[in-house]
């Protein structure tokens, strides 16, 4: 009997450990910059799974915070509109998606310069897409005018620093 | 009970050194009541140079860089100085990153941070 729980519970520890299965989280939330704290805190939350340092989270925090402030200022002008973040783990890496229905970045490239901003008066620093580049291991910015923008970003959690 | 209210930054005016203790999060939605309130203070009471407190900081994101930044060119105008103090981890992270760090000098504490910013401002003015 007592063999038996042994086994039963080894079989459960190695669903857990399971690198091919996927866990997703889905979030939607009205544009506003009230929310982009909780965004990065239910983001960062989720990926806690994963075992991460502490570096690991407040690296994630950041450039889901940039994404997501990008979508309130940039993709929506400030005005009304809704942004979904799509995270999911798969082993330990982790795959974030934010998406908004607004406005669309016209030249990418540009956007993705470092200190380039199209809002100096704003004081924005034109440092979202470097510290999104920076704090996670891989970016990609599919945009279209007037279609919206979406950031998939993905980060493996416990690799070698 | 009185309880301190927590992530409201406070501001302090030290002779012509505004001191910024930036609490809670410093991100987009934060960063316009720290300007405003900073910007008010720097125009209304002469103030040269800044000192940005970062120990009660929980998060900062590239908002943070643009308050700094701006701040800054305010105050260059008049050879003014940025300090930083007490900048954890991920804020160190940030101001390496975002280049800031080559026109803000970091101090230990409090008091060498307003010593050395005020001896600097007494020597050039001799």
């Amino acid at each position: 009997m007592l063999t038996k729980c042994k086994e039963h519970m080894e079989a459960e520890n190695k669903e857990v450990v399971d690198m091919t299965k996927t866990n997703r989280m889905y979030l939607e939330i009205d544009s506003c910059s009230e929310n982009e704290s909780f965004a990065r805190v239910a983001v960062a939350a989720f990926c806690t799974r994963l075992d991460p340092v502490l570096e690991e989270i407040e690296d994630i925090k950041t450039a889901v915070s940039e994404a997501v402030t990008n979508a309130v200022i940039h993709g929506y002008d400030g005005g009304e509109g809704t942004i979904f973040i799509e995270t999911r783990i798969t082993g330990n890496e982790v795959e974030i998606k934010i998406q908004d229905k607004g406005c669309g970045i016209e030249n990418i490239e540009q956007a993705k310069e470092p200190l380039f901003t199209t809002r100096p008066e704003e004081e924005r620093s034109g440092m979202g897409f470097s510290f999104m580049e920076i704090f996670m291991d891989s970016l990609e910015v599919i945009s279209e005018k007037n279609k919206g923008t979406t950031v998939i970003m993905k980060k493996i959690i416990g690799s070698p620093m | 009970m009185v309880r301190k209210q927590e992530g409201i930054s406070e501001f302090e005016i030290n002779k012509d050194i505004l001191v910024i203790h930036v609490n809670g999060e410093l991100d987009h939605h934060n960063s316009a009541f720290i300007r405003e309130q900073a910007d008010d203070i720097i125009y209304r009471s002469n103030i040269h140079n800044i000192i940005f407190d970062f120990a009660g900081t929980a998060f900062m994101d590239s908002s943070g860089i643009g308050v700094i930044m701006g701040r800054y060119k305010l105050i260059k105008g008049v050879g003014g100085k940025i300090g930083i103090i007490n900048a954890g981890n991920s804020i160190q992270k940030i101001l390496l990153y975002s280049g800031l760090n080559k026109i803000t000098m970091q101090y230990s504490d409090m008091d060498s941070a307003v010593e050395t910013i005020s001896n600097e401002r007494g020597a050039e003015e001799c």
